[in-house]
């Protein structure tokens, strides 16, 4: 199955920019580019919050893992990562890996958490 | 695509592949920018050609030959533009010559795995029973290094500090009653963190870890039909950079890299430092009758110790072995290690019969072997705990004499068969005093400190702790050899029945045996090793070689944890004590004066009667004072510590302690549950400070505040 991938910015009630990026479909070495081209967009507005909706994301592959840890990389240690609702084998994945530490994962949508 | 510096562009082209003069170093294939530098050396092929395989494909997808202009010396070296690096698997033909006799095993039909691989796929699920048919094997994967290891470093624990668990990954957590969501993975050791941290030991020990075969010498069980016997321990490298893909929940994806790094980052964490068992005595290649894998195809005659007839000298009892003091072979041993302690963050390595590694290629010891003293002084190894199995299976026996640079630590086998004796009344005090002192004799005339010294009891090859009280002779019918297999020389003792038994009176003896084995190693200076389930009486039902059961004799099964709570609270006490007291954590060997002026000896020695050893019986007693604690440096308590190896009780005279000191008991074996064992800080007073008695076949340790 192939990816959807939408990125939508917004600002914070605190004036932070948020880049909230909505991924459906699977997330393999193929799909994996269009991505990352989507988190380049997000750092490049200046986001410092980058908020990753997983909830239609079905299956996610070694290069996805690998997009997630470069915009770990490219937004910097200062901008905080939100997983949200990703389904339970790509959460395994994620908590595996050791990825799940370096992020704020919200089991559900709540928007209040990263739009305050 | 635009590859933006004239220094990486493409100058050659094969079909449509654009390609570069590659660069020898590193040997590997290693990602620069647009593309992949592959390089391998050879000492006799003529040709060599790269193969590329999309990931899982039956057959290559290009053959690229490297141009004769590509090789420099005997390392062929090619950057290849434009991989899709993440999903290609590739190897390598040689041709050469074919010709055993010489050495050589050229053969160019076969795909050969590059030795420098960094992720292998081709066994990503363990247990997947292989397609025969495949034309490749164990396939070379390209690793990306981007793991986040946040502010992870290798701890670093003074040697001395550490008490190491010996453990095999799969068996761990496999058993259903783990509870684990990933059985028998490195993610299911995560999992498990809380229970070792509260046990309390702060270095794990991992039997391999490199990718091996399980399916080498794959064979029907004689006894449970259905069931295949396989390389279950892993004693048999493929790959000495690539961790084993079907230890991780992750390895069908590929992630094993980051599986791995995941639990070292989590195991550091928490105290915890890892310790990699490598076998670097033998490949997976075996004899002349095994496959080909990687350094048969590439470099028969560099790798392999061979006999002038062209022979493979079987120093390792398993077919080959590694010619380790060739100086192509000690790079790649320097290498690997190198990338284990700087990519993964590893702690130490405890190396699997390695007095190999100090024979010549001609298979004579050296007295001044260059790899053993490369690894001693490398830099980037400088930290690690370098621990050696100081023998090998030719014979070579070095414990006490390991080639150590100063640096080398040893498995002291004689620290575990004499206590195995001294616990079951046939070795006398005198024997057992240098095994609890760090054993001095062995190590302190060469100035070697006691943490050369690992003690232990009980490790993989041989019985469990509860075994060795169980069982007076080996039980090995389940491997299928006719019980020809495992260790003969067990000093073990069934306390009066073969296996197990009803009788209260035995069952009591046998626990009482493993306290009084883990309570004389938890006060033994040298570093302590306990084997993984011992702390709850783990059965392997007097198997003493399970080196091919992926079943409950290898298993570590949950319940027991209940069934025998009384054992692991003694042993977790045992180890908290020990952490709790420096003065049994010395650097340095006893002295056996009081340079601190407190009016005793660092250690003095004591018998049925305080001062007065007699050491040809079997009742033995010391006395550590706390003022001498690490060189004096720190202040600690009193520590008594009384073994009686006798089948009777007997009276045991106590030394006297300094003014408005008090003796605490912490631990008398020969007490029923709970009054066996206190935790630490919480010891009740002494009735009698001037002896007591001690039940037979008991231990007791007091300390004196």
């Amino acid at each position: 199955m192939a990816l959807d991938v939408t990125l939508e910015t917004k600002t914070s009630a605190s004036n932070v920019k948020i880049g909230i990026i909505t991924l459906s479909g699977d997330l393999d070495a193929s799909t994996a580019p269009t991505f990352k081209t989507e988190v380049e967009k997000a750092a490049n507005e200046g986001a410092k919050r980058l908020v990753l909706k997983l909830s239609g994301l079905n299956y996610m592959a070694s290069a996805g893992l690998r997009v997630l840890i470069f915009s770990k990389q490219k937004m910097g240690t200062d901008v905080d990562i939100y997983v949200v609702a990703p389904q339970e084998g790509v959460l395994d994945t994620l908590e595996k890996t050791g990825f799940i530490q370096g992020v704020i994962l919200l089991e559900k949508d709540e928007p209040e958490k990263y739009e305050q | 695509m635009d590859y933006g510096r004239i220094d990486i562009h493409p100058t050659h082209t094969y079909g449509d592949f654009k390609l570069r003069r590659g660069r020898p170093s590193p040997f590997g294939a290693t990602l620069v920018p647009g593309g992949v530098n592959f390089s391998i050396f050879s000492s006799y092929a003529k040709s060599c050609i790269l193969v590329l395989f999309q990931k899982h494909a039956k057959e290559p997808m290009a053959e690229i030959p490297f141009p004769d202009e590509f090789r420099i010396g005997n390392v062929f070296s090619m950057i290849v533009f434009d991989l899709d690096y993440e999903n290609i698997e590739y190897g390598y033909r040689m041709d050469g010559p074919f010709n055993p006799k010489e050495g050589h095993w050229f053969d160019s039909s076969k795909i050969l795995m590059d030795p420098y691989a960094k992720l292998i796929g081709g066994r990503d699920v363990w247990g997947e029973t292989p397609d025969w048919s495949d034309i490749y094997h164990h396939r070379a994967r390209i690793a990306l290094d981007d793991f986040d290891w946040g502010d992870d470093r290798p701890l670093e624990i003074p040697p001395e500090d550490l008490v190491i668990y010996e453990m095999h990954v799969r068996s761990f957590t496999k058993h259903p009653s783990s509870q684990v969501k990933h059985p028998g993975t490195f993610a299911g050791i995560k999992d498990k963190i809380p229970y070792i941290k509260e046990l309390g030991v702060n270095a794990i020990e991992l039997m391999p870890v490199y990718e091996f075969d399980e399916f080498e010498n794959s064979r029907p069980n004689p006894v449970r039909p259905g069931e295949t016997l396989l390389n279950y321990w892993g004693y048999s490298t493929v790959g000495f950079f690539a961790p084993k893909a079907g230890y991780a929940a992750t390895g069908k994806l590929g992630m094993q890299v980051d599986e791995l790094k995941t639990l070292v980052k989590e195991l550091h964490k928490n105290g915890m430092e890892v310790i990699l068992d490598v076998v670097f005595n033998h490949t997976a290649e075996g004899n002349e009758y095994g496959p080909y894998i990687s350094f048969r195809g590439i470099d028969n005659k560099t790798y392999y110790m061979l006999t002038p007839d062209g022979y493979y000298y079987n120093f390792s009892g398993c077919g080959n072995t590694l010619n380790c003091n060739n100086p192509i072979v000690r790079n790649i041993v320097l290498d690997c290690l190198r990338y284990w302690a700087s990519e993964y963050h590893i702690d130490g390595f405890r190396f699997d019969l390695a007095s190999i590694l100090g024979r010549d290629p001609r298979g004579f010891p050296l007295p001044n072997p260059p790899l053993l003293e490369t690894l001693a002084f490398d830099p980037i190894l400088a930290k690690c705990k370098l621990i050696a199995e100081a023998w090998d299976a030719g014979g070579l026996y070095q414990v006490g004499s390991f080639p150590a640079f100063g640096r080398w630590a040893e498995w002291n086998g004689k620290y575990r068969d004499t206590a195995r004796k001294f616990l079951k009344g046939d070795a006398s005090a005198g024997e057992m005093a240098p095994r609890l002192t760090g054993s001095p004799d062995l190590y302190a005339w060469e100035g070697r400190g006691p943490a050369t010294s690992i003690n232990f009891i009980t490790a993989h090859d041989g019985f469990t702790l509860m075994d060795m009280v169980s069982y007076n002779y080996k039980h090995n019918e389940a491997n299928g050899e006719n019980n020809n297999d495992g260790s003969n020389d067990n000093d073990s003792w069934n306390c009066g029945w073969e296996g197990p038994t009803d009788d209260p009176g035995i069952n009591a003896l046998r626990k009482r045996q493993v306290k009084n084995a883990v309570a004389m190693l938890m006060v033994s200076t040298g570093v302590p090793m306990i084997l993984m389930g011992d702390e709850v009486g783990r059965t392997q039902y007097g198997n003493n070689n399970t080196y091919c059961h992926d079943n409950e004799l290898n298993w570590q099964d949950w319940t027991l944890l209940e069934k025998n709570a009384d054992l692991f609270r003694f042993f977790k006490n045992c180890i908290a004590f020990r952490h709790a007291h420096p003065v049994l954590r010395s650097k340095y060997h006893f002295s056996n004066r009081d340079y601190m002026g407190s009016g005793y000896a660092d250690i003095t020695w004591h018998g049925t009667q305080a001062w007065n050893a007699d050491w040809s019986g079997r009742a033995l007693a010391f006395m550590l004072c706390g003022k001498h604690a690490k060189a004096g440096t720190v202040e600690d308590n009193y520590v008594y510590v009384a073994m009686n190896m006798h089948w009777e009780a007997l009276w045991f005279g106590i030394p006297g302690l300094p003014d408005g000191m008090k003796w605490h008991v912490f631990a008398n074996t020969g007490a029923p549950t709970p009054d066996d064992i206190w935790e630490p800080g919480f010891e009740p007073m002494l009735e009698n400070q001037s002896g007591l008695l001690l039940g037979s076949r008991s231990v007791l340790i007091l300390v004196g505040k």
